[in-house]
């Protein structure tokens, strides 16, 4: 039992599940922003998978990791904006229209490798900065400490959308409109023009998270996400709507994921059960989803579309 | 309250905005066999235009000549596979291998059909088409193929990597002995690890990627490694996943490491960020990490279709399995000059290789 523990609460792990944690955190702040404004989008992985290729080709030709970052968001951004229009000011049905924007991304940013880059070739990746002082800290200063600079600033995201929802004028108006964006509307708050800055950001924080991603592993190759953006998408009801709660969750999925592999790697999972350990992530996260449903109070109008009357 | 309700010419662009969204997605899908999209062959740009300009007359015309298309003139050939054409790993090295081949063939391909649903879409469009020779090149596209080949008797099916041809004599099967070129790789790592630690990223345990693991595994073992670790990630896609096994394999003190499916690409880039050698197998993956990558198990697949349009054009569409195994060629190690290796262990691997080849090394899977 003892040797379990060691291999789960090592440093490596904790790096290791920090490292795969920080795509999901990114992408699903982005979507409790837009959820929160009581808009699904299920578009986050192939926005992340346009955004992730985007990045990579910028970074592959320009050999700029900061240009590539910034491809990331503009991209997300751009995507934003169609889904924006074709959500809000054309009130499609948010389901079908993310689920085109998904396979949009999926099949474009295959064809685009395919025809631009074809056989994968490696990239600079994003260094990690060792933070002074922190870095030494026995134990958690090189788990915690070490990383690039894209998953700080993940993990700076979570108080910064925190206070953007509780304590902005814009955070306020965009939970009013999450519950009820005709009461919201009539009260002078446009539900659609706020509804489009949330759908904004949080494409803007897909795009970052494909960014992340892809720089983080100095390659891209075709549906590179894997269903992540799903996950993501997950992860915002797991964690109730609030940033903490999403980070919570991505964290844990991060972990579990960095845990199984380690314990596989020690030899500490039989090999027959090695295929089941690999769907642990999903599995625990489904569990909490079950316990937690009916305790957490979804936004009212999340996946309503609005239509001033 | 005045109305201002979205009119409807505006749904309408948005129905048409939706749809050309999915429309594009469709693009991902190389080659779709609908739009008859040809794949250029590197060196039949001709015939592959021909194709592409009148692709309903070339189809008629394979119908009319049937077996003297094959014998002399030019064959058409599919390729549906689950990951992309020139992936460094499965389904390159197909692709790799048809362009190997004698003779004019037009080769089309629908490759990222990781969705056995798609794939047989693809598989049937091609059959309906006309297409003579199609490789449906995954295991996990057999439960399709025992649908679709008995539609079509006068088509070929080629189905790898399999062990059996579900009783139809219009599917041929092939399969690697992918355990013999895992077993030489093995014993090279073992002799460049200074550690005896050796770490494995596999994708889902199945198919070719065990024969080769396992094979990889013991050919270490035998030869010295006191501790190979396999870690099976339960993708063949997850690259993030693959990276981060290879930084546990290397954290828990591997000094080589190996794997196998396309997802290796990222355990690939740690491994060349750590300085830690590389084995790959499939394809040659030496321009992954040209100075790392000590070498690769490269399928040679073209053997096998070379038996396939021979039976063909005999008049046997099927029935009969093919291995490629170092014996027959169809696997060959190719050493990546890029890496020193040293010239002792090197002649000790060649040694192995023909020791396996013959039969007087067993692999011990």
């Amino acid at each position: 039992m003892l040797e379990y523990l060691e291999a789960i609460f090592s440093v490596a792990v904790l790096a290791s599940g920090i490292r795969l944690a920080t795509p999901y955190l990114l992408a699903g702040l982005g979507e409790t922003v837009g959820q929160r404004s009581g808009v699904l989008n299920l578009g986050v992985d192939g926005v992340m998978q346009l955004s992730a290729f985007f990045a990579y080709w910028t970074v592959l030709v320009h050999e700029n990791l900061w240009l590539g970052i910034g491809v990331s968001v503009l991209v997300g951004l751009v995507m934003g904006i169609i889904y924006a229009i074709v959500t809000v000011f054309f009130e499609a049905q948010q389901g079908i229209s993310g689920i085109g924007i998904f396979l949009f991304g999926l099949g474009f940013s295959d064809l685009m490798f395919q025809k631009n880059v074809g056989t994968p070739r490696f990239v600079k990746s994003l260094p990690d900065v060792r933070i002074p002082v922190l870095s030494d800290l026995p134990v958690l200063g090189e788990a915690l400490f070490s990383h690039s600079v894209v998953i700080y600033g993940a993990f700076l995201l979570v108080p910064a959308v925190a206070w953007l929802l509780r304590k902005t004028t814009f955070g306020m108006n965009v939970r009013a409109v999450g519950e009820n964006p005709q009461a919201a509307d009539s009260l002078g708050v446009s539900a659609q023009r706020t509804r489009f800055i949330a759908i904004l950001i949080g494409n803007v924080l897909a795009g970052l998270a494909g960014g992340a991603l892809v720089l983080q592993l100095g390659v891209f190759q075709p549906n590179l996400t894997q269903g992540l953006g799903f996950i993501a998408v997950a992860l915002v009801y797991f964690g109730a709507w609030r940033p903490s709660g999403v980070m919570v969750g991505a964290l844990l999925y991060g972990l579990v994921a960095a845990s199984v592999l380690q314990l596989k790697a020690l030899q500490l999972i039989p090999r027959s059960y090695s295929d089941i350990a690999a769907m642990a992530p999903a599995v625990l996260t489904i569990a909490a989803l079950v316990i937690l449903a009916g305790r957490v109070k979804a936004p009212a109008a999340l996946t309503r579309p609005f239509a001033r009357h | 309250m005045s109305k201002t309700r979205t009119p409807k010419l505006w749904r309408l662009l948005a129905a048409i905005f939706a749809l050309a969204l999915v429309a594009a997605a469709c693009g991902g899908t190389d080659d779709d066999p609908a739009t008859d999209t040809t794949e250029a062959m590197e060196d039949d740009a001709e015939t592959t235009e021909a194709m592409e300009d009148d692709d309903a007359e070339t189809t008629e015309a394979m119908e009319d000549d049937d077996g003297e298309a094959m014998a002399g003139g030019t064959i058409s050939m599919a390729i549906v596979a689950p990951s992309a054409k020139d992936d460094l790993a499965f389904t390159q090295s197909m692709v790799d291998s048809i362009a190997a081949l004698d003779g004019d063939i037009d080769l089309q391909i629908t490759d990222g059909t990781f969705v056995v649903e798609e794939a047989a879409a693809a598989i049937r469009g091609y059959a309906e088409a006309g297409v003579e020779v199609i490789v449906a090149h995954g295991t996990q596209y057999g439960g399709s193929l025992a649908e679709i080949a008995p539609d079509f008797p006068e088509t070929t099916f080629v189905w790898g990597t399999a062990s059996d041809t579900q009783g139809l004599d219009n599917i041929f099967a092939y399969y690697p002995a992918a355990d013999e070129g895992g077993y030489v790789l093995g014993t090279i790592a073992a002799a460049i690890s200074e550690s005896g630690n050796i770490g494995i990223v596999g994708p889902v345990e199945a198919g070719d990627a065990v024969a080769y693991i396992d094979g990889f595994a013991n050919g270490a073992k035998d030869n010295g490694a006191t501790d190979v670790s396999i870690v099976y990630t339960g993708s063949f896609g997850d690259v993030a996943l693959a990276a981060e096994t290879a930084q546990a394999h290397i954290t828990n003190g591997a000094d080589v490491l190996s794997g196998s499916a396309q997802m290796v690409v990222g355990a690939v880039g740690v491994a060349a960020q750590n300085g830690v050698p590389w084995f790959g197998t499939q394809a040659n993956q030496a321009s992954l990490a040209p100075d790392l990558v000590v070498a690769s198990q490269v399928y040679h697949w073209e053997g096998v279709l070379q038996q396939v349009l021979d039976a063909r054009a005999a008049g046997t569409l099927g029935g009969e399995v093919f291995e490629i195994n170092l014996g027959n060629g169809g696997l060959v190690i190719e050493f990546n000059d890029g890496y020193p290796l040293d010239p002792a262990v090197k002649t000790a691997a060649e040694a192995t290789i023909a020791a396996v080849a013959d039969g007087s090394q067993s692999t011990g899977v």
